[in-house]
């Protein structure tokens, strides 16, 4: 029996990796032809960021169990960090793929220090604290960058915080310019990392989810008395898995500034995390393929053929989470919905559903 | 001179504070009985500041009856959320309860957004502009009293309600235990309306104090102290009213002070730092008791 259910899902993470791989392939097909509209090719990194996003959102919605509100907060340290590390790196000589490699290196390790530093006061604890000092962290990050000055000159980098004159000296440049942000970005992200990063983070969540830690972390999720009460260390676990989150959305950070010609803090806000709650609620809480289908489907439309609705879009997200909320949750509405679609079975969704 | 601004930085953050007590004070209700986080709660605030502004300016209503339906729609509005979206909800994971609680607010948000667009709308003196001279240069506005003064009266008369009511004591039996609570006769889910419609009511109320002191309105307006207010609520120790109360005035006065005497940007960064803080060094808050978990 457990051999069986071991097969079907590593079925479903081969699916994954496959599907993965078939549409790269399939992308890099239409381009090669030159057959991609150019209005969309100008999305496809920025679509892979948001993928790895809501695949590392997930991986604290879905296997951890717990909210994070602030996800746009880590992408925004990653992708700080990262171009400064990018642009840093310029004159040294480094082919553009290893400036990049860099810069998601980077911005994934700060991103990954400062999920521990909110993850260790607040983890410990039980409840719903999580989601708002993830919301506080988003503010104070977005705070922040607003106010932060970096800049380069042979000496090196200086640091400057509230006030731009941070002493460069001759042939200095200004990389973060406080509320202006990052502007003269070299686009050094391409789709191939972008897909390779995806891939990346498919493999860690999936065998994390299979092994002993990963069971743990479920464990702690679907009942943390019982769990503890076996001898699961809740911080350890749950502070591995918030981590390797943050971490993920520094790299899809350092993805995504990359392949802008500016970044500046206010990109990375609350309705940005909330963007990425929406991929996940809708793809399905702990479904890593759903996340990457609903995030490319509604990073896509709304950029390009759905603009017409721009003013409607982000209240019908709202619906969204609601809905799917109550959908999956509620008997009532699942019964009512029942009747409705006679010939569907409601499936007890992996998971959830369980008081 | 010194001395008089910072008397003057004081009241400030007495009065800010006594309105991010009073939306800690709805936070720290909904908490203790639903055991949820209203995430709605501060965009309730604002329809309460829109409603205020639209009777008063459009139909040219007395500023008490803009009050009074401000407070009418909010309850209305919030009894109506509850039973729509968070009653199904009663008995699964804290976790879709939250995520639903999100949905509700960003939808409160665009509808407002859309409804009566981001453009600001400048909120009416509804206490008039003057004040009260305190000797030398100081001066106390109205609208500064009746802030401080509506909060005390309001976390006063929810003691006495909880403490002396039937009703109130029906609200606490189901705080400590839903099931116990139901069998000894009590309708716990009017109790949990009910506690819906007071919270709403006190959103509503601080709203129009919000927008009395800060007139500038806009559809996210009632986010940001919504948040603080929860972070003031937990400092104050969540599920306590008193604590709800202390930890909105401190706050406030920490927020007032830092802008003054730190820096006008890191102000908010510096108060959602107090929170993280108090979640590492007393988790429980200033006034709240440590909670047993039960099996």
């Amino acid at each position: 029996m457990k051999r069986l259910i071991i097969r079907k899902k590593s079925r479903k993470n081969f699916l994954t990796y496959g599907i993965v791989v078939a549409a790269y392939v399939a992308l890099m097909a239409v381009m090669a032809a030159g057959a991609m509209p150019s209005a969309i090719q100008g999305l496809l990194v920025p679509m892979c960021a948001y993928i790895i996003a809501a695949v590392s959102l997930n991986l604290t919605v879905g296997v951890l169990g717990e909210l994070s509100l602030g996800h746009a907060g880590f992408m925004s340290v990653g992708a700080f960090t990262g171009c400064t590390a990018a642009m840093a790196l310029a004159n040294s000589g480094m082919p553009s793929w290893g400036r990049m490699a860099a810069a998601v290196v980077v911005g994934s390790l700060l991103a990954a220090a400062a999920g521990a530093l909110v993850g260790v006061p607040v983890l410990r604890l039980q409840g719903d604290y999580l989601a708002i000092v993830t919301l506080a962290f988003g503010e104070i990050i977005k705070t922040v960058v607003t106010n932060l000055y970096i800049g380069i000159d042979p000496q090196g980098l200086h640091f400057g915080f509230l006030k731009p004159d941070i002493g460069l000296g001759k042939g200095g440049k200004m990389i973060v310019n406080g509320p202006n942000g990052i502007s003269g970005i070299e686009k050094i992200s391409t789709l191939t990392a972008g897909f390779l990063i995806i891939l990346l983070c498919l493999v860690v969540i999936f065998n994390l989810v299979d092994s002993r830690s990963g069971r743990a972390i479920m464990a702690l999720r679907d009942n943390r008395i019982a769990a503890e009460s076996v001898g699961i260390n809740a911080t350890k676990y749950k502070l591995m898995a918030f981590v390797l989150s943050a971490a993920m959305a520094g790299a899809a950070g350092a993805l995504y500034a990359l392949s802008q010609n500016t970044v500046t803090a206010s990109k990375f806000d609350f309705n940005t995390s909330i963007l990425i709650l929406v991929f996940v609620v809708l793809g399905g809480l702990g479904n890593m393929l759903g996340s990457i289908v609903a995030a490319t489907v509604l990073y896509i439309l709304p950029e390009t053929w759905l603009r017409q609705f721009s003013d409607y879009r982000m209240l019908i997200y709202a619906v969204v989470l609601i809905g799917m909320m109550l959908v999956t949750n509620s008997q009532k509405v699942r019964t009512l919905l029942g009747k409705l679609l006679p010939q569907k079975k409601t499936k007890e969704k992996e998971g959830q559903g369980d008081a | 001179m010194v001395f008089l601004s910072f008397v003057n930085n004081l009241i400030n953050g007495i009065s800010l504070g006594s309105v991010y007590a009073i939306i800690a004070l709805g936070y720290t209700m909904v908490y203790g009985i639903a055991k949820m986080l209203n995430f709605a709660h501060g965009d309730i605030i604002m329809v309460g500041a829109y409603m205020c502004f639209f009777a008063c300016t459009g139909f040219g209503l007395p500023p008490v009856l803009g009050i009074l339906t401000a407070i009418l729609v909010c309850t209305v509005l919030g009894i109506l959320i509850e039973q729509l979206a968070y009653k199904p909800l009663r008995q699964v994971t804290s976790l879709a309860v939250l995520i639903t609680a999100i949905g509700v607010s960003y939808f409160l948000q665009n509808a407002a957004q859309l409804m009566w667009t981001s453009n600001p709308r400048i909120f009416p003196a509804l206490f008039g502009n003057g004040g009260i001279q305190l000797g030398g240069e100081l001066t106390i506005p109205y609208k500064t009293l009746v802030t401080i003064c509506a909060c005390v009266v309001i976390m006063v008369g929810l003691i006495l309600f909880t403490g002396k009511t039937r009703t109130g004591k029906a609200m606490r039996a189901c705080s400590e235990d839903k099931d116990a609570a139901q069998l000894m006769g009590i309708n716990v889910n009017a109790t949990i309306s009910l506690t819906f419609a007071i919270g709403s009511a006190l959103a509503a109320v601080a709203g129009v104090l919000l927008c009395s002191a800060y007139p500038k309105l806009i559809p996210t307006t009632g986010s940001m102290p919504g948040i603080k207010a929860f972070t003031a609520a937990v400092f104050g120790g969540i599920g306590s009213i008193p604590g709800a109360f202390l930890g909105g005035i401190l706050l406030g006065i920490i927020e007032i002070f830092s802008s003054a005497y730190l820096s006008t940007e890191l102000a908010n960064a510096i108060v959602f730092l107090v929170l993280i803080v108090i979640l590492l060094v007393k988790p429980t808050g200033l006034l709240g008791k440590k909670i047993r978990e039960k099996v």
